[in-house]
């Protein structure tokens, strides 16, 4: 099973994955989290963990958001999400998280 | 006795000026240097070859008169029009640097003389007369302004890179394909099969070369279910869409429609076709048909270079592209520019902004002649396919960017242990590629170490990297093209 975007890199420290938030916030783009029990081509849309982070200060504070959810989840995947407002359409998508017992 | 006008005699001159004037005449417009373009003038850039003894003047206006409202000698009925009105007028003039017997010549046509919509009425009218003229050694068709009011009447891509994205769930990574090979010859459960292997390792896309429709080794109607069959397999087992380009190319219409029928019938994402070959009628009929059907569309560019290679006669790519978005095209070939090619760098570079961006200022040093506004049109995501592999992916991305499709044809069905292993190779090399560039990494100066540490865990891309040669990376600046 794969997950689109660096799903064939190995899973990510929490410092690259703070990296990859703040290429998104460098670029001047929202940064979101949706999360899932059910994978798969046909499910695009995730579930809404709260909402795009508009006013995202640090990638510190979106890092403690995908932790939250991980922990009030703990058998989704968990995705993070860039928005571009100029361009007016998502362009960043990747999975940061497996449930613990996933492969 | 009908018809008794006397036609001879001293009244003659009341009647019209008959006889042959030159092309560049005073009071004919066809040569026009204090002509400012009209906004909804389209713009042509003619590289002009004349014949021996034949001035520059009197050349560019015989290519203005003769692809717009002139004919070679004085008619009567001319004068039943306004003819200032539908006049090509050669504005400017140019020298070439390095060329002295070329020129450039800039023509502006009235938007009148063109049909709203339709890219055969534009080619029929620019291009359709004027190449084999004799005054003319050789003429080519350098750049083609299309003003917004015209270009608002094309549709353009059927969903243009965002949407396309979207239908895929795949962001902030360029895509991946490849082409099947061997081209001919196999049957729809060997094509099949090696559909499969490659989008089950890891490519987003695997494609129908051109020249592939529906022949007696392997008939279409068989090919889409064996194809359809491994790309849903394929799906499955990764999670991941798929595609595969199906080419619809065909004798008549008719056929191509039922092949595109078909092919959404099966589930199809994507299809494909030879734009040029199959004409641009059939281009636009198929490409609305695409936007209505909610599928993707892939153009092949075969026969291109019948029209595009010699660089004094024919019609210089970049118009050939701007085409393709156009009439229009969710994706198109580009060319590569990694290897030997360094020469069409900039130009490659030149196009794909023509193919992706919302507005492309004027700059001659790319090969760019007009500011070309394409007032949100769809942009076409271009195509890179021929000759690239492992190594050259980290170049690719700094170049191109994320919204690119790269196809790795032989640098995937070559790799030594198969499809699969290949396609995990190129894929895992290309995401590792994009994010060290999301990390501040320097692809050009680092490229051949980032491949190294992502080959640790990924003995496919550590095999693919020893069987293709190593490309050196270490630039300090993109070359750039004297012309």
């Amino acid at each position: 099973m794969k997950l689109e975007t660096f799903s064939y890199l190995p899973q990510m420290s929490d410092a690259d994955i703070k990296k990859q938030i703040e290429y998104i916030v460098k670029n001047g783009w929202y940064p979101g989290i949706e999360y899932t029990e059910t994978p798969g081509p046909e499910n695009a849309y995730w579930t809404f963990w709260k909402l795009p982070f508009f006013n995202a200060e640090t990638p510190e504070e979106v890092l403690e958001e995908i932790q939250e959810c991980q922990r009030n989840n703990p058998n989704a995947y968990i995705k993070l999400t860039g928005y571009d407002n100029k361009r007016q359409c998502q362009v960043f998508s990747f999975v940061v998280y497996k449930p613990q017992a996933a492969a | 006795m009908p018809n008794s006008n006397p036609t001879r005699g001293k009244g003659d001159k009341a009647l019209f000026e008959a006889g042959v004037k030159e092309y560049s005449a005073q009071g004919r417009y066809y040569y026009d240097p204090d002509y400012t373009p009209n906004p909804t003038d389209v713009l042509a850039a003619f590289r002009i070859t004349p014949q021996e003894g034949v001035p520059w003047e009197e050349a560019a206006a015989a290519v203005a008169a003769e692809s717009s409202s002139g004919t070679w000698t004085t008619v009567w009925s001319d004068h039943l029009t306004d003819q200032a009105r539908y006049a090509g007028r050669t504005y400017k003039i140019e020298p070439i640097p390095g060329q002295d017997n070329q020129f450039m010549a800039y023509i502006a046509y009235p938007l009148d003389l063109f049909e709203e919509g339709s890219m055969p009425n534009l080619m029929s009218s620019i291009v359709g007369n004027v190449f084999g003229f004799k005054a003319i050694r050789a003429l080519r068709l350098e750049d083609l302004h299309i003003p917004p009011v015209l270009l608002k009447t094309f549709q353009g891509p059927p969903h243009g890179i965002v949407v396309e994205r979207d239908l895929l769930n795949k962001y902030g990574r360029p895509l991946l394909g490849a082409t099947m090979k061997p081209k001919l010859g196999l049957s729809a459960k060997n094509y099949g099969r090696v559909v499969y292997e490659a989008l089950r390792g890891g490519l987003d896309f695997t494609k129908d070369d051109e020249n592939i429709t529906s022949q007696p080794f392997m008939r279409w109607y068989d090919r889409a279910r064996f194809v359809m069959e491994a790309v849903h397999k394929a799906e499955a087992e990764t999670g991941e869409r798929k595609g595969h380009y199906l080419n619809v190319t065909a004798g008549d219409m008719e056929e191509m429609y039922r092949r595109a029928e078909d092919a959404k019938a099966l589930g199809s994402r994507i299809i494909m076709v030879d734009y040029l070959t199959v004409g641009f009628t059939a281009f636009a009929s198929l490409s609305k048909w695409c936007r209505r059907n909610g599928i993707l569309l892939h153009a092949h560019r075969a026969m291109h270079a019948v029209i595009d290679r010699q660089k004094n006669h024919g019609i210089h790519w970049r118009v050939l592209a701007k085409w393709a978005r156009i009439v229009g095209a969710d994706h198109v070939h580009n060319g590569t520019i990694v290897g030997k090619l360094e020469g069409d760098r900039v130009s490659t570079l030149a196009v794909a902004d023509l193919l992706r961006e919302d507005f492309v200022p004027a700059n001659k040093e790319r090969g760019i002649f007009f500011d070309q506004p394409w007032v949100s049109m769809a942009p076409t995501m271009p195509v890179a396919s021929g000759g690239i592999h492992v190594w050259h992916i980290p170049e690719l991305v700094a170049l191109f960017g994320d919204d690119v499709v790269l196809q790795f044809g032989g640098g995937t069905l070559g790799h030594p242990w198969g499809n699969a292993p290949g396609a995990t190779a190129n894929r895992v090399a290309l995401e590792a590629a994009v994010k060290a560039r999301n990390e501040g990494r320097d692809l050009l100066r680092e490229g051949a170490q980032i491949l190294k540490e992502a080959a640790r865990f990924s003995p496919a891309l550590q095999k693919a990297m020893e069987t293709w040669k190593e490309i050196k990376f270490d630039y300090d600046t993109v070359d750039s093209l004297d012309r």
